[in-house]
C-alpha cells in the first residue's frame, strides 16, 4: 500500500529559521516519495502545535511521519505521544534533527538548507520502512530480594518494606549486621553501633513484611525483571530456628574451641556459637567444620545441654525456589590481607593489626573487654603508628582506587587511643589526606589539637621488631627528615576490596564488575545504583569503598528505584529488540557469543519437507532479556537475525537518502 | 558538483544514540561550528554498525564514513563498542587492503560531553578529505 507520510517542520522559534530556508525545506519535503503532507510551525511541540500534528494525521489520513526539529533525546518521546493520541501507532514516527545537529552548528545558510533536506530524505526513507511495535507486557511480582544484610542491606529492606511491599532479607553468615557490627564507634559523631545499629536489626525481625533467611546463599537466579527465580540455599545450622532461645548453655559445653571470626581471630569461640551477644537471629549455629559430632561423631555435649532440644545433627541444607520482581545486592567489602614482607620487610607479627582488629581490640565487648593490650605481651602500648592506604595504588596486586575510609577510621582509632590513655604517642603516616564528607576536616583537626595524635605526611619504608619493639623507618616527605619510631604496635589501614567471592556472585545474576572487583552500576554519574540487568540494583560497598553514611544514601536510592518497579503491576518494555527469522536461520550461534545480556539461546524446530519432518538448531532471542544493541544482527551470519525499529531494511534507506 | 575545483566531500558518521549522538548534541548546544559536509546517522550501539552499511555509504557516494561510539567500558549495552571495535579494526585494514585511503575511514570514541571533540573530529575530517579528493574508486552513481 502507498505510505502516506507527513512531514512537520519546526523553525524552533528563529532558532531553526535563522540558520535554514524552512519555506525551502518544507517545499523539498512535500516532493519525497511517499510524503503526502508537509508543513512547518513555529513550535510543533508546543501544546497548540501537538493538537496540529493530531488533526493534521486525522485530517490528510496520514500513516506515518517525520518531525524536523530538535534533536530526539528531547522531543521523540512526546511526538510519539502525540502520533499515538491521533490513532498512530507511535513507532512509525522518526526524528529529523535540524537543530543540534544543522542550524545550530552551520553558518552558511545555503549549506545548512541543502542538509537539513538531506536529514529530512533520509528519515522519510526510513520512516517509510517502520513497522507497528507493540511494546512487551511484564507481571512484575510484588516481592523484593536483597542480598547481604550489612547495614546498606538493611536499610534497603526495611525501606523497601515500610513502602508495603514483601522482602527477602538473605544473609550468608549466621547473623545480620555486616561490618558495622564490629566496629566500636563510628565516626565522625562517634556513635555506638550497639545503639544505633541494633534497634534496626531487631526491626528487620519484627518486620511482618520481612523475612529474614540468614546462614542462606544464592544458588541459581534464572528470569528477568519483574519475575527473577531464585533458588535460595538455606545452609544447615544443625539448630532448630524455632526452638533455640539463644540461652547459650550449649556452647558453654561445647569442647572445641575456634578463632572467632567476628573477633577477627583475636580469641576463640565454640564449634557451637553465636557469632556476637546482638546477634539476630539470636540463634546458635553449628560449625560443622570443627564440630566433634561431624568430625568424629564422639560428642554430643551441646545435644544434652539443650534445655528446648533445639539441636538437630540431621538437618540438611534446604533449597527454596522463589520469585521475585527486583533484586538488590548489597554485599559488602572484605579488607585487603597485608603483605607485610614486602611492604615493610618484616614477617607478620602479633603487634601488627589491622585497623578491624584494633576495632575490636578496642571493644567494651570484644575480646579484651576493650582494653587496648599488645597482643605479644598484653600490655598497653604506649606508642602506636597508625599507618594509612596499606594495599591501596597496589601495583602488583592491580588495585587503583581509594578506599575512602581509611584516612577517617585510621583518625577515629588515634582518637580512641588517645582518650582512653592520655599520656601516650600517636603518630599517623599517610600520603594523601582524604576528608571530603561532613565534618570529615573537623574531626582531623580534633585529632591532632585535641588530642596531640602527629600526622607525619610521608611514607613507612621498613618496620624492624627489635627488643619487644617495632621500629618504624619513616620519611617525612615535607621537610625530609628520615624519622625512627620506636613503637609498640602498628595499625594498618587496610585497603576495602571486593568481596572474594563477588565475581562468582556477578556471574549468578548476570551483572558486571569493574577493574577492581566491585559490581559496575549502569552509568557512574546518571544511573549509580542501576546495573546493567534491568531490575537488579546495588547498595553499599559491594559497589565500591564507601563509608556508612554514604553505604545508607546509596541503599535508600536502590531501595526508591525498586519500589518504583515494585509499584507496577505490569511493566512495559522498549519493543525495539532482536527477532530471528527461524526460516534463514543456520543454527551457527555467532549471535550467542556476541550477546551482552545472554538473551540468545538456542532451540530445536521441526521443519516438513515434502512430507518429511526435519530437526533442527535454531537461536532464539528472549525478547524480555534483549536491550536492543543490535550487535548479534552484524554476526548473523545468513542475515537472518533484525533488530526491530533499525533493521537492515531501514539502515540501507536511510544511507542511500542521506547520501543522494 | 565539479570535482576538480571546489569539491565538497561527503561524510557519513554513524553515532551511536547514548554517547557519541549525544556528544553531536552537545556540540550543537554549544553552537560549536563545523562544516555541513557532515551528515549524521544515528543508530542504537557502534555494535549495530555493519561493514554492510558502511561499504552501501561508500557505494552511495560517501567520501569518508566515521563510526562513533561510547568510550571503552562506557557503552550502554556493556560490549558494543568493544565488538564494534575490533570488527572495524578489522575492516579498515580491509578497505586499505583494497585500495581504499585510510584516512576515509575512522572509529571514534566520543562521549556526550565531547562536543568539542565531536567538532573537531567532524572539522578535521572535512579538512583531510577535501585535499584528498573525492572517493572514486567504490562510488556508483551517485
Ligand atoms: C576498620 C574499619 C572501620 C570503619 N569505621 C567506620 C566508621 O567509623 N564510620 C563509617 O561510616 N564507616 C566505617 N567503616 C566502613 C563501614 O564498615 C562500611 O561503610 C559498611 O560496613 C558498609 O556496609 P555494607 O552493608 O555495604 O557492607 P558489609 O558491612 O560488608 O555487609 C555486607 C553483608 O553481606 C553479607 N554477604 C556477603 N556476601 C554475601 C553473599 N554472597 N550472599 C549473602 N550475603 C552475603 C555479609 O556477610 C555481610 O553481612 C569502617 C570500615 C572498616 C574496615
Ligand atoms: S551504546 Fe554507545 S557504543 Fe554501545
Amino acid at each position: 500500500m502507498k505510505k502516506r507520510i507527513g512531514v512537520f517542520v519546526c523553525s524552533c522559534g528563529s532558532d531553526i529559521s535563522s540558520a535554514v530556508e524552512i519555506d525551502a525545506v518544507t517545499a523539498a519535503s512535500r516532493r519525497m516519495p511517499g510524503v503526502v503532507y508537509a508543513g512547518d510551525y513555529i513550535y510543533w511541540c508546543s501544546k497548540s502545535g501537538q493538537q496540529m500534528i493530531i488533526d493534521t494525521i486525522k485530517g490528510e489520513r496520514l500513516d506515518r511521519m517525520v518531525v524536523a526539529s530538535c534533536s530526539p533525546r528531547l522531543h521523540e518521546g512526546t511526538f510519539m505521544k502525540t502520533a499515538a493520541s491521533a490513532g498512530m501507532n507511535p513507532y512509525l514516527v522518526e526524528i529529523a534533527n535540524i537543530r543540534e545537529h544543522c542550524s545550530w552548528v552551520h553558518k552558511d545558510k545555503k549549506e545548512a538548507t541543502v542538509k537539513a533536506i538531506a536529514l529530512i530524505r533520509a528519515a522519510a526513507a526510513k520512516v517509510a520502512r517502520n513497522q507497528e511495535l507493540i511494546p512487551f507486557e511484564i507481571p512484575v511480582v510484588p516481592r523484593a530480594l536483597v542480598i547481604g544484610g550489612g547495614i546498606a542491606g538493611i536499610q534497603s529492606a526495611l525501606d523497601i518494606a515500610e513502602a508495603g511491599y514483601q522482602v527477602d532479607l538473605l544473609e550468608r553468615s549466621p547473623s545480620i549486621g555486616g561490618r558495622m557490627a564490629q566496629l566500636e564507634t563510628i565516626f565522625p559523631e562517634m556513635d555506638c553501633p550497639a545503639r544505633i545499629l541494633t534497634p534496626k536489626m531487631l526491626e528487620i525481625s519484627s518486620h511482618p513484611d520481612i523475612t529474614l533467611y540468614t546462614y542462606t546463599e544464592i544458588e541459581k537466579v534464572t528470569g528477568n525483571v519483574g519475575n527473577f527465580d531464585v533458588t535460595l540455599r538455606l545452609k544447615a545450622r544443625s539448630v532448630l530456628i524455632e526452638k533455640c532461645t539463644g540461652c547459650g548453655l550449649c556452647w558453654e559445653k561445647c569442647p572445641v574451641n575456634v578463632e572467632s571470626e567476628f573477633d577477627e581471630g583475636l580469641c576463640s569461640r565454640k564449634a557451637i556459637y553465636i557469632p556476637f551477644p546482638q546477634a539476630v537471629p539470636n540463634v546458635s549455629v553449628i560449625d560443622r567444620a570443627s564440630c566433634r559430632w561431624f568430625r568424629q561423631g564422639d560428642c554430643a555435649a551441646c545435644k544434652k545441654a539443650c534445655p528446648p532440644g533445639a539441636v538437630d545433627f540431621n538437618q540438611r541444607d534446604e533449597f527454596l525456589e522463589k520469585n521475585y520482581g527486583v533484586i538488590i545486592t548489597a554485599t559488602g567489602f572484605d579488607l585487603f590481607k597485608p603483605d607485610t614482607l614486602s611492604q615493610f620487610g618484616c614477617a607478620k607479627h602479633p603487634d601488627m593489626i589491622t585497623g578491624l582488629e584494633f576495632e575490636r581490640l578496642v571493644n567494651t565487648s570484644g575480646p579484651t573487654a576493650g582494653r587496648l593490650i599488645r597482643p605479644s605481651n598484653g600490655q598497653v602500648p604506649r606508642k602506636v603508628v597508625f599507618i594509612h592506604c596499606v594495599g591501596y595504588h597496589d601495583e602488583k596486586e592491580r588495585k587503583s582506587f581509594c578506599s575512602r575510609i581509611c584516612c577517617m577510621s585510621s583518625a577515629k582509632h588515634a582518637l580512641l587511643f588517645k582518650e582512653r590513655y592520655p599520656q601516650t604517642e600517636a603518630y599517623l603516616f599517610y600520603e594523601n589526606l582524604c576528608s571530603s564528607g561532613k565534618g570529615f576536616e573537623k574531626f582531623h583537626r580534633r585529632v591532632v589539637e585535641d588530642y596531640g595524635a602527629q600526622y607525619v605526611r610521608g611514607a613507612v619504608s621498613k618496620i624492624k621488631p627489635e627488643g619487644g619493639k617495632l621500629l618504624v623507618h619513616g620519611v617525612d616527605s615535607l621537610n625530609g627528615q628520615e624519622l625512627k619510631i620506636e613503637a609498640d604496635m602498628v595499625v594498618l589501614a587496610a585497603a576495602l576490596i571486593p568481596r572474594s567471592d563477588s565475581l562468582e556472585l556477578a556471574r549468578l545474576l548476570g551483572i558486571g564488575t569493574d577493574g577492581n572487583g566491585f559490581f559496575s552500576e549502569a552509568h557512574t554519574l546518571l544511573r549509580p545504583v542501576e546495573t546493567h540487568k534491568a531490575g537488579i540494583f546495588l547498595a553499599g560497598a559491594c559497589q565500591g569503598p564507601k563509608d556508612i553514611a554514604e553505604a545508607v544514601t546509596q541503599a535508600s536510592a536502590a531501595a526508591s528505584k525498586a519500589i518504583g518497579l515494585l509499584s507496577y503491576d505490569i511493566l512495559v518494555s522498549d519493543p525495539c529488540v532482536s527477532q530471528v527469522n527461524s526460516s534463514h536461520c543456520s543454527g551457527c550461534l555467532s549471535c550467542l557469543h556476541v550477546c551482552p545480556y545472554g538473551a540468545i539461546s538456542e532451540k530445536i524446530i521441526e521443519e516438513r519437507v515434502r512430507g518429511i519432518v526435519f530437526r533442527r538448531l535454531v537461536a532464539e532471542v528472549n525478547e524480555i532479556l534483549c536491550r536492543g544493541c543490535g550487535s548479534c544482527t552484524v554476526s548473523c551470519r545468513p542475515g537472518a537475525i533484525s533488530l526491530k525499529g533499525w533493521t537492515d531494511e531501514q539502515l540501507i534507506a536511510e544511507v542511500d537518502a542521506i547520501c543522494l | 558538483m565539479s570535482i576538480k575545483n571546489n569539491f565538497e566531500p561527503l561524510i557519513i558518521v554513524f553515532c551511536c544514540q547514548w554517547c557519541s549522538y549525544a556528544g553531536g548534541d552537545m556540540a550543537g548546544t554549544s553552537h560549536l561550528v563545523y562544516p555541513a559536509n557532515v551528515r549524521v546517522i544515528r543508530v542504537p550501539c557502534s555494535g549495530r554498525v555493519s561493514p554492510n552499511l558502511v561499504l552501501r555509504a561508500f557505494q552511495r557516494g560517501a567520501d569518508a564514513v566515521l563510526i562513533a561510539g561510547c568510550h571503552p567500558g562506557d557503552c550502554h549495552y556493556i560490549s558494543g563498542n568493544n565488538l564494534a571495535y575490533r570488527r572495524f579494526h578489522l575492516f579498515g585494514s580491509f578497505l586499505e587492503f583494497i585500495g581504499i585511503e585510510p584516512e576515509r575511514f575512522g572509529f571514534h570514541w566520543i562521549s556526550a560531553s565531547e562536543g568539542p571533540k565531536f567538532a573537531r573530529i567532524m572539522t578535521e575530517t572535512t579538512e583531510t578529505i577535501r585535499s584528498l579528493g573525492p572517493n572514486l574508486k567504490l562510488r556508483g552513481q551517485r
